[in-house]
Protein backbone atom coordinates (compact mmCIF):
# COMPACT_ATOMS: atom_id res chain seq x y z
CA UNK A 1 0.00 0.00 0.00
CA UNK A 2 1.67 3.66 -1.48
CA UNK A 3 0.72 6.97 0.09
CA UNK A 4 3.31 8.61 -1.03
CA UNK A 5 1.26 10.16 -4.32
CA UNK A 6 -1.67 10.49 -2.13
CA UNK A 7 -3.05 14.29 -2.64
CA UNK A 8 -6.29 16.24 -0.95
CA UNK A 9 -8.49 18.43 -1.85
CA UNK A 10 -9.26 21.82 0.02
CA UNK A 11 -12.58 19.70 1.04
CA UNK A 12 -11.14 16.45 1.52
CA UNK A 13 -8.65 18.76 4.39
CA UNK A 14 -12.21 20.24 5.62
CA UNK A 15 -13.60 17.34 6.08
CA UNK A 16 -10.70 15.16 7.94
CA UNK A 17 -9.28 18.06 9.46
CA UNK A 18 -10.38 16.58 13.13
CA UNK A 19 -8.10 13.25 11.76
CA UNK A 20 -5.14 15.34 10.70
CA UNK A 21 -4.89 17.66 13.98
CA UNK A 22 -4.59 14.67 16.45
CA UNK A 23 -0.49 14.46 16.45
CA UNK A 24 -0.16 10.74 16.30
CA UNK A 25 -2.64 10.86 13.24
CA UNK A 26 -1.78 13.91 11.03
CA UNK A 27 -1.94 13.63 7.61
CA UNK A 28 0.50 10.97 7.32
CA UNK A 29 -2.39 8.86 8.79
CA UNK A 30 -5.41 10.56 6.36
CA UNK A 31 -3.03 9.86 3.61
CA UNK A 32 -2.43 6.01 4.10
CA UNK A 33 -6.70 5.48 4.33
CA UNK A 34 -6.89 7.32 1.48
CA UNK A 35 -4.56 4.70 -0.15
CA UNK A 36 -5.94 1.66 1.51
CA UNK A 37 -8.35 -0.78 0.16
CA UNK A 38 -10.82 -2.33 2.69
CA UNK A 39 -13.23 -5.05 1.69
CA UNK A 40 -15.93 -6.05 3.90
CA UNK A 41 -17.88 -9.30 3.48
CA UNK A 42 -21.24 -8.89 4.66
CA UNK A 43 -23.10 -5.52 4.34
CA UNK A 44 -25.72 -6.31 7.05
CA UNK A 45 -25.95 -5.92 10.82
CA UNK A 46 -22.01 -5.85 11.78
CA UNK A 47 -21.41 -4.05 8.35
CA UNK A 48 -23.69 -1.31 8.48
CA UNK A 49 -21.48 0.98 11.47
CA UNK A 50 -18.36 -0.50 9.55
CA UNK A 51 -19.03 0.87 6.37
CA UNK A 52 -20.65 4.32 7.45
CA UNK A 53 -16.97 4.45 9.34
CA UNK A 54 -14.86 3.65 7.32
CA UNK A 55 -16.33 5.82 4.49
CA UNK A 56 -16.71 8.64 6.54
CA UNK A 57 -12.91 7.85 7.70
CA UNK A 58 -11.80 8.52 4.39
CA UNK A 59 -10.43 4.85 3.79
CA UNK A 60 -9.95 5.33 -0.53
CA UNK A 61 -11.45 1.64 -1.70
CA UNK A 62 -14.11 -0.25 0.01
CA UNK A 63 -15.46 -3.52 -1.68
CA UNK A 64 -18.34 -4.50 -0.18
CA UNK A 65 -19.41 -8.03 -0.88
CA UNK A 66 -23.72 -9.18 -0.12
CA UNK A 67 -26.15 -11.15 -2.55
CA UNK A 68 -29.24 -10.15 -0.17
CA UNK A 69 -31.85 -7.55 -0.33
CA UNK A 70 -32.69 -5.29 2.35
CA UNK A 71 -35.82 -6.81 4.38
CA UNK A 72 -38.17 -5.20 6.66
CA UNK A 73 -36.98 -7.39 9.55
CA UNK A 74 -33.33 -5.98 8.74
CA UNK A 75 -34.08 -1.99 9.74
CA UNK A 76 -34.35 -2.36 13.57
CA UNK A 77 -30.21 -2.98 13.61
CA UNK A 78 -28.83 -2.51 9.65
CA UNK A 79 -28.49 1.62 9.77
CA UNK A 80 -27.20 1.82 6.62
CA UNK A 81 -30.71 1.09 5.21
CA UNK A 82 -34.32 3.15 5.62
CA UNK A 83 -37.83 1.93 4.40
CA UNK A 84 -37.07 3.03 0.46
CA UNK A 85 -34.16 0.40 0.41
CA UNK A 86 -36.51 -2.13 1.42
CA UNK A 87 -36.53 -4.87 -1.90
CA UNK A 88 -32.79 -3.85 -3.04
CA UNK A 89 -29.97 -5.36 -3.21
CA UNK A 90 -27.97 -4.36 -0.15
CA UNK A 91 -24.88 -3.65 -2.02
CA UNK A 92 -26.47 -1.50 -4.23
CA UNK A 93 -28.21 0.80 -1.44
CA UNK A 94 -25.43 0.30 0.72
CA UNK A 95 -23.10 2.18 -2.71
CA UNK A 96 -25.72 4.91 -2.72
CA UNK A 97 -25.63 5.65 0.58
CA UNK A 98 -21.90 6.04 1.59
CA UNK A 99 -21.20 7.64 -2.03
CA UNK A 100 -23.90 10.26 -0.37
CA UNK A 101 -21.71 10.10 2.94
CA UNK A 102 -18.59 10.27 1.42
CA UNK A 103 -18.39 11.60 -2.58
CA UNK A 104 -14.15 11.22 -2.38
CA UNK A 105 -14.04 7.42 -1.94
CA UNK A 106 -14.65 4.37 -4.21
CA UNK A 107 -17.49 1.96 -3.00
CA UNK A 108 -16.85 -0.70 -5.48
CA UNK A 109 -20.29 -3.32 -4.77
CA UNK A 110 -20.32 -7.09 -5.38
CA UNK A 111 -23.63 -8.30 -5.64
CA UNK A 112 -22.37 -12.01 -5.28
CA UNK A 113 -22.29 -14.34 -2.71
CA UNK A 114 -18.79 -14.95 -1.19
CA UNK A 115 -17.53 -18.60 -2.49
CA UNK A 116 -14.37 -20.49 -2.48
CA UNK A 117 -14.69 -19.90 -6.52
CA UNK A 118 -14.45 -16.02 -6.23
CA UNK A 119 -12.88 -14.97 -2.91
CA UNK A 120 -9.21 -15.27 -3.52
CA UNK A 121 -9.68 -13.22 -6.54
CA UNK A 122 -11.72 -10.60 -4.33
CA UNK A 123 -9.77 -10.50 -1.25
CA UNK A 124 -6.27 -10.30 -3.42
CA UNK A 125 -7.20 -7.08 -4.81
CA UNK A 126 -7.49 -5.46 -0.98
CA UNK A 127 -5.32 -4.51 1.66
CA UNK A 128 -7.51 -5.43 4.97
CA UNK A 129 -10.45 -8.17 5.04
CA UNK A 130 -13.20 -6.94 7.25
CA UNK A 131 -15.56 -10.30 7.77
CA UNK A 132 -19.18 -8.83 9.25
CA UNK A 133 -20.91 -12.37 8.18
CA UNK A 134 -23.52 -14.51 9.88
CA UNK A 135 -22.85 -18.13 9.21
CA UNK A 136 -19.74 -20.33 9.73
CA UNK A 137 -19.09 -21.56 6.42
CA UNK A 138 -18.56 -17.86 4.86
CA UNK A 139 -16.50 -17.41 8.46
CA UNK A 140 -14.58 -20.28 7.76
CA UNK A 141 -14.11 -19.36 3.90
CA UNK A 142 -13.17 -15.61 4.79
CA UNK A 143 -10.69 -16.59 6.62
CA UNK A 144 -8.83 -19.31 4.91
CA UNK A 145 -9.01 -16.93 2.73
CA UNK A 146 -7.24 -14.00 3.77
CA UNK A 147 -4.55 -16.63 5.23
CA UNK A 148 -4.24 -17.62 1.44
CA UNK A 149 -4.29 -14.36 0.18
CA UNK A 150 -1.73 -13.07 2.98
CA UNK A 151 -4.28 -10.44 4.32
CA UNK A 152 -5.35 -9.51 7.62
CA UNK A 153 -9.01 -10.02 8.69
CA UNK A 154 -10.54 -7.83 11.11
CA UNK A 155 -13.55 -10.33 12.23
CA UNK A 156 -16.38 -9.54 14.30
CA UNK A 157 -19.78 -11.89 15.66
CA UNK A 158 -22.67 -11.18 17.30
CA UNK A 159 -25.53 -13.08 19.16
CA UNK A 160 -28.41 -12.17 20.80
CA UNK A 161 -26.64 -9.79 23.63
CA UNK A 162 -22.80 -10.62 22.91
CA UNK A 163 -20.19 -9.93 21.03
CA UNK A 164 -16.63 -10.67 19.51
CA UNK A 165 -13.93 -9.25 17.83
CA UNK A 166 -10.43 -10.03 16.69
CA UNK A 167 -7.38 -9.88 14.43
CA UNK A 168 -6.85 -12.81 12.36
CA UNK A 169 -3.44 -13.58 10.21
CA UNK A 170 -1.98 -10.18 11.19
CA UNK A 171 1.54 -9.46 10.10
CA UNK A 172 3.41 -7.26 12.92
CA UNK A 173 6.20 -5.41 12.21
CA UNK A 174 8.50 -8.26 13.18
CA UNK A 175 7.44 -10.24 10.51
CA UNK A 176 5.18 -12.82 12.89
CA UNK A 177 1.86 -13.65 11.33
CA UNK A 178 -0.85 -14.04 14.61
CA UNK A 179 -3.08 -16.45 15.40
CA UNK A 180 -6.10 -17.08 12.63
CA UNK A 181 -9.89 -18.21 13.23
CA UNK A 182 -9.01 -21.46 13.05
CA UNK A 183 -6.12 -21.37 15.83
CA UNK A 184 -9.45 -20.36 17.82
CA UNK A 185 -12.13 -22.49 16.78
CA UNK A 186 -10.32 -25.49 14.64
CA UNK A 187 -14.23 -26.80 13.56
CA UNK A 188 -17.43 -25.60 13.64
CA UNK A 189 -20.03 -26.87 16.01
CA UNK A 190 -22.72 -29.20 14.45
CA UNK A 191 -25.73 -27.39 13.09
CA UNK A 192 -28.18 -27.54 15.39
CA UNK A 193 -25.74 -27.75 19.27
CA UNK A 194 -25.12 -23.84 19.58
CA UNK A 195 -27.90 -21.69 19.21
CA UNK A 196 -28.08 -18.97 16.29
CA UNK A 197 -29.19 -15.75 16.28
CA UNK A 198 -31.95 -17.10 13.55
CA UNK A 199 -33.75 -18.63 16.61
CA UNK A 200 -32.10 -16.19 19.63
CA UNK A 201 -32.08 -13.00 17.63
CA UNK A 202 -29.82 -9.83 18.54
CA UNK A 203 -29.65 -6.99 20.62
CA UNK A 204 -30.55 -4.51 17.53
CA UNK A 205 -27.99 -2.02 18.98
CA UNK A 206 -25.23 -4.57 19.66
CA UNK A 207 -23.91 -4.95 15.85
CA UNK A 208 -24.03 -1.18 16.26
CA UNK A 209 -21.29 -0.90 19.07
CA UNK A 210 -19.35 -4.70 17.93
CA UNK A 211 -19.26 -3.04 13.81
CA UNK A 212 -17.66 0.02 15.32
CA UNK A 213 -15.32 -1.69 17.24
CA UNK A 214 -14.05 -3.39 13.98
CA UNK A 215 -13.97 -0.25 11.73
CA UNK A 216 -11.43 0.68 14.60
CA UNK A 217 -9.31 -2.24 14.41
CA UNK A 218 -9.36 -1.42 10.70
CA UNK A 219 -8.06 2.12 10.91
CA UNK A 220 -5.79 1.04 13.50
CA UNK A 221 -4.18 -1.91 11.14
CA UNK A 222 -4.38 0.69 7.88
CA UNK A 223 -2.68 3.56 9.96
CA UNK A 224 -0.46 1.77 11.58
CA UNK A 225 -1.43 3.46 15.42
CA UNK A 226 -1.85 1.40 18.63
CA UNK A 227 -1.74 -2.17 19.06
CA UNK A 228 -4.03 -3.76 16.66
CA UNK A 229 -6.10 -7.01 18.61
CA UNK A 230 -3.94 -9.80 17.03
CA UNK A 231 -3.65 -12.87 18.89
CA UNK A 232 -6.23 -11.54 21.56
CA UNK A 233 -10.07 -12.08 21.41
CA UNK A 234 -11.93 -9.35 22.77
CA UNK A 235 -16.03 -9.96 24.10
CA UNK A 236 -18.65 -7.74 25.00
CA UNK A 237 -21.70 -8.84 27.42
CA UNK A 238 -24.31 -6.10 26.77
CA UNK A 239 -26.07 -6.77 29.81
CA UNK A 240 -23.35 -6.91 32.33
CA UNK A 241 -21.61 -4.93 30.53
CA UNK A 242 -18.74 -6.64 30.82
CA UNK A 243 -16.04 -6.78 28.50
CA UNK A 244 -13.19 -9.42 28.80
CA UNK A 245 -9.67 -9.79 26.48
CA UNK A 246 -8.50 -13.64 25.99
CA UNK A 247 -4.94 -14.08 24.78
CA UNK A 248 -5.34 -16.40 22.32
CA UNK A 249 -2.35 -18.48 20.05
CA UNK A 250 -1.64 -19.66 17.38
CA UNK A 251 -2.20 -23.55 17.66
CA UNK A 252 0.16 -26.27 16.23
CA UNK A 253 -2.34 -28.21 15.91
CA UNK A 254 -3.93 -26.24 13.51
CA UNK A 255 -5.14 -27.66 10.14
CA UNK A 256 -2.48 -26.33 7.36
CA UNK A 257 -4.97 -24.60 5.35
CA UNK A 258 -3.48 -24.93 1.40
CA UNK A 259 -6.71 -24.23 -0.42
CA UNK A 260 -10.60 -23.63 -0.20
CA UNK A 261 -12.79 -26.17 0.46
CA UNK A 262 -16.82 -26.72 0.06
CA UNK A 263 -17.49 -24.72 3.63
CA UNK A 264 -20.89 -25.89 3.51
CA UNK A 265 -20.00 -29.53 3.42
CA UNK A 266 -17.40 -28.21 6.22
CA UNK A 267 -19.65 -26.79 8.56
CA UNK A 268 -23.04 -28.92 8.01
CA UNK A 269 -25.10 -25.81 7.35
CA UNK A 270 -25.51 -24.05 4.16
CA UNK A 271 -24.51 -20.28 3.97
CA UNK A 272 -27.82 -19.49 2.26
CA UNK A 273 -30.84 -20.57 2.81
CA UNK A 274 -33.10 -20.22 -0.42
CA UNK A 275 -36.32 -18.05 0.83
CA UNK A 276 -39.86 -20.13 0.37
CA UNK A 277 -43.41 -18.49 0.02
CA UNK A 278 -45.42 -17.91 3.03
CA UNK A 279 -48.74 -16.68 3.69
CA UNK A 280 -50.36 -15.11 6.56
CA UNK A 281 -53.33 -15.99 8.42
CA UNK A 282 -55.01 -13.49 7.09
CA UNK A 283 -53.98 -14.09 3.55
CA UNK A 284 -55.15 -18.17 4.66
CA UNK A 285 -58.27 -16.62 5.63
CA UNK A 286 -59.00 -14.52 2.38
CA UNK A 287 -58.49 -17.60 0.42
CA UNK A 288 -60.68 -19.45 2.29
CA UNK A 289 -63.33 -16.82 1.96
CA UNK A 290 -62.94 -16.20 -1.83
CA UNK A 291 -63.39 -19.75 -2.72
CA UNK A 292 -59.47 -19.99 -4.02
CA UNK A 293 -58.76 -23.38 -5.06
CA UNK A 294 -55.50 -24.91 -2.90
CA UNK A 295 -54.91 -27.90 -0.85
CA UNK A 296 -53.85 -27.62 3.15
CA UNK A 297 -51.54 -30.04 4.59
CA UNK A 298 -50.59 -30.16 8.43
CA UNK A 299 -47.49 -31.57 9.14
CA UNK A 300 -47.55 -31.71 13.13
CA UNK A 301 -47.79 -35.06 14.88
CA UNK A 302 -51.26 -37.47 15.02
CA UNK A 303 -52.13 -36.24 18.82
CA UNK A 304 -51.64 -32.75 17.90
CA UNK A 305 -53.50 -33.35 14.79
CA UNK A 306 -56.46 -34.96 17.40
CA UNK A 307 -56.06 -32.18 19.96
CA UNK A 308 -57.04 -29.52 17.51
CA UNK A 309 -57.08 -29.64 13.43
CA UNK A 310 -58.56 -27.63 10.83
CA UNK A 311 -59.42 -30.27 8.64
CA UNK A 312 -56.01 -30.26 6.60
CA UNK A 313 -54.42 -33.61 5.24
CA UNK A 314 -51.93 -34.80 7.85
CA UNK A 315 -48.49 -35.72 6.54
CA UNK A 316 -46.07 -35.64 10.10
CA UNK A 317 -42.98 -33.89 9.19
CA UNK A 318 -41.14 -37.40 9.09
CA UNK A 319 -43.05 -38.74 6.39
CA UNK A 320 -43.52 -35.97 4.13
CA UNK A 321 -40.40 -37.27 1.60
CA UNK A 322 -42.00 -41.10 1.99
CA UNK A 323 -45.68 -39.59 1.30
CA UNK A 324 -45.03 -36.67 -1.27
CA UNK A 325 -47.48 -37.99 -3.85
CA UNK A 326 -50.03 -37.28 -1.50
CA UNK A 327 -49.27 -33.74 -1.76
CA UNK A 328 -51.02 -32.12 -5.36
CA UNK A 329 -48.95 -29.82 -7.74
CA UNK A 330 -51.68 -28.70 -9.90
CA UNK A 331 -52.94 -26.28 -7.03
CA UNK A 332 -51.64 -24.28 -4.12
CA UNK A 333 -50.66 -25.92 -1.01
CA UNK A 334 -50.48 -24.20 2.36
CA UNK A 335 -48.78 -26.06 4.63
CA UNK A 336 -48.65 -25.67 8.32
CA UNK A 337 -47.65 -26.82 11.57
CA UNK A 338 -47.99 -25.37 15.27
CA UNK A 339 -46.23 -21.98 14.61
CA UNK A 340 -44.49 -21.98 10.92
CA UNK A 341 -41.34 -23.71 11.86
CA UNK A 342 -41.23 -27.80 10.97
CA UNK A 343 -44.08 -26.57 7.76
CA UNK A 344 -40.97 -24.60 6.70
CA UNK A 345 -38.75 -27.24 6.81
CA UNK A 346 -41.02 -29.90 5.50
CA UNK A 347 -41.05 -27.23 2.44
CA UNK A 348 -37.72 -26.87 2.06
CA UNK A 349 -37.30 -30.99 1.96
CA UNK A 350 -40.27 -31.09 -0.46
CA UNK A 351 -38.48 -28.35 -2.96
CA UNK A 352 -35.14 -29.87 -2.50
CA UNK A 353 -36.32 -33.07 -3.28
CA UNK A 354 -39.18 -33.42 -5.72
CA UNK A 355 -39.04 -29.95 -7.22
CA UNK A 356 -42.44 -28.62 -6.13
CA UNK A 357 -43.12 -24.94 -6.25
CA UNK A 358 -46.70 -24.21 -5.45
CA UNK A 359 -45.76 -24.93 -1.87
CA UNK A 360 -47.12 -21.39 0.73
CA UNK A 361 -45.35 -22.00 4.26
CA UNK A 362 -48.78 -20.55 6.95
CA UNK A 363 -46.35 -18.31 8.80
CA UNK A 364 -47.35 -18.49 12.69
CA UNK A 365 -48.72 -21.54 12.13
CA UNK A 366 -52.57 -23.40 13.39
CA UNK A 367 -51.99 -21.41 16.30
CA UNK A 368 -51.92 -18.22 14.33
CA UNK A 369 -55.04 -19.41 12.29
CA UNK A 370 -56.86 -19.84 15.23
CA UNK A 371 -56.27 -16.61 17.17
CA UNK A 372 -57.23 -15.29 14.04
CA UNK A 373 -60.59 -16.65 14.59
CA UNK A 374 -61.15 -16.17 18.21
CA UNK A 375 -60.76 -20.07 18.89
CA UNK A 376 -59.03 -20.92 22.32
CA UNK A 377 -57.97 -24.06 21.64
CA UNK A 378 -55.28 -25.21 23.99
CA UNK A 379 -52.21 -26.05 21.85
CA UNK A 380 -49.84 -28.43 23.39
CA UNK B 1 -15.27 -22.20 44.59
CA UNK B 2 -14.32 -21.17 41.13
CA UNK B 3 -16.62 -19.31 39.24
CA UNK B 4 -17.49 -19.74 35.77
CA UNK B 5 -19.14 -17.43 33.35
CA UNK B 6 -21.63 -18.79 30.92
CA UNK B 7 -21.80 -17.20 27.78
CA UNK B 8 -24.84 -16.38 26.40
CA UNK B 9 -25.98 -18.76 23.83
CA UNK B 10 -25.80 -21.42 26.50
CA UNK B 11 -27.46 -19.36 29.13
CA UNK B 12 -31.27 -20.94 28.15
CA UNK B 13 -29.38 -24.28 29.84
CA UNK B 14 -28.46 -23.27 33.00
CA UNK B 15 -32.24 -21.06 33.77
CA UNK B 16 -30.43 -17.38 32.63
CA UNK B 17 -28.20 -17.58 35.34
CA UNK B 18 -24.39 -16.10 33.97
CA UNK B 19 -22.16 -17.23 36.88
CA UNK B 20 -22.14 -19.94 38.42
CA UNK B 21 -19.79 -21.34 41.72
CA UNK B 22 -18.39 -24.98 41.17
CA UNK B 23 -16.05 -26.60 42.88
CA UNK B 24 -13.39 -29.61 41.42
CA UNK B 25 -9.57 -29.23 42.06
CA UNK B 26 -8.98 -28.72 37.76
CA UNK B 27 -10.66 -27.45 35.24
CA UNK B 28 -12.26 -31.19 33.70
CA UNK B 29 -13.92 -31.77 37.86
CA UNK B 30 -15.22 -27.97 37.31
CA UNK B 31 -17.00 -28.57 33.95
CA UNK B 32 -18.06 -31.82 35.56
CA UNK B 33 -19.33 -30.05 37.96
CA UNK B 34 -21.23 -27.82 36.35
CA UNK B 35 -22.45 -30.24 33.74
CA UNK B 36 -23.99 -32.41 36.72
CA UNK B 37 -26.06 -29.27 37.67
CA UNK B 38 -27.01 -28.43 34.20
CA UNK B 39 -26.81 -31.70 32.12
CA UNK B 40 -28.21 -30.20 28.99
CA UNK B 41 -25.09 -28.20 29.04
CA UNK B 42 -23.12 -31.87 27.80
CA UNK B 43 -23.55 -32.47 24.17
CA UNK B 44 -22.38 -28.46 24.06
CA UNK B 45 -19.24 -28.80 26.18
CA UNK B 46 -18.01 -32.25 26.09
CA UNK B 47 -17.41 -35.60 22.99
CA UNK B 48 -18.99 -38.59 24.13
CA UNK B 49 -15.16 -39.31 25.20
CA UNK B 50 -15.61 -36.26 27.62
CA UNK B 51 -13.12 -34.16 26.22
CA UNK B 52 -13.87 -30.66 25.88
CA UNK B 53 -15.33 -30.06 22.52
CA UNK B 54 -12.98 -28.16 20.00
CA UNK B 55 -15.48 -25.41 19.37
CA UNK B 56 -15.70 -24.36 23.16
CA UNK B 57 -12.47 -22.11 24.24
CA UNK B 58 -12.43 -22.65 27.90
CA UNK B 59 -10.04 -19.25 29.12
CA UNK B 60 -8.71 -19.28 33.19
CA UNK B 61 -9.13 -15.65 33.57
CA UNK B 62 -7.63 -14.31 29.86
CA UNK B 63 -5.76 -17.22 29.59
CA UNK B 64 -6.75 -20.13 27.01
CA UNK B 65 -6.65 -23.44 28.92
CA UNK B 66 -4.45 -25.02 25.86
CA UNK B 67 -1.82 -22.73 26.63
CA UNK B 68 -1.41 -24.14 29.96
CA UNK B 69 -2.73 -27.71 31.01
CA UNK B 70 -5.81 -28.18 29.27
CA UNK B 71 -8.35 -29.48 30.83
CA UNK B 72 -6.31 -30.88 33.91
CA UNK B 73 -5.02 -26.69 34.56
CA UNK B 74 -5.66 -26.42 38.08
CA UNK B 75 -8.59 -24.19 39.42
CA UNK B 76 -8.15 -22.08 42.36
CA UNK B 77 -11.00 -21.14 44.97
CA UNK B 78 -10.63 -17.61 43.54
CA UNK B 79 -10.88 -18.40 39.66
CA UNK B 80 -12.40 -17.25 36.79
CA UNK B 81 -13.81 -19.75 34.14
CA UNK B 82 -14.75 -17.95 31.03
CA UNK B 83 -16.61 -20.70 28.98
CA UNK B 84 -16.71 -19.06 24.94
CA UNK B 85 -18.21 -20.97 22.10
CA UNK B 86 -17.74 -19.70 18.27
CA UNK B 87 -21.08 -17.72 17.29
CA UNK B 88 -21.66 -16.85 13.72
CA UNK B 89 -24.28 -14.44 13.40
CA UNK B 90 -27.76 -14.37 12.34
CA UNK B 91 -27.58 -17.67 10.21
CA UNK B 92 -26.98 -21.12 10.83
CA UNK B 93 -29.23 -23.45 8.33
CA UNK B 94 -28.62 -26.79 8.80
CA UNK B 95 -28.46 -28.70 5.75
Amino acid sequence: MSFQNITFSKSELARYNRHIIIPEFGIAGQEKLKAAKVIVVGSGGLGSPLLLYLAAAGVGTIGIVDFDTVDDSNLHRQVLFGVNEVGKPKVLAAKQRLEQLNPHIEIIAYNTQLTSKNALKLISDYDVVADGTDNFPTRYLVNDAAVLAGKPNVYASIFQFEGQVSVFNYTNKQGEVGPNYRDLYATPPPAGLIPSCAEGGVLGVLPGIIGSLQANEVIKIITGLGDPLSGKLFTFDALSFETRTFNISKNPLTYKIKELIDYEQFCGVKAVEKKIKEISAEEFQTWKDDGEEFQVIDVRETNEYETVNIGAHLIPLSQVIDRADEIERERKVVVHCKLGGRSAKAIRQLEEHFGFENLYNLTGGITAYLELNNVNEILK
Amino acid sequence: MATIIIPTPLRKFTNQQTRIKVGGENIQQSINELISEFPDLKKNLLEDNGKIRNYVNIFIGNKDIRDLLNEHTLVEHDTVISIVPAIAGGSSNQL
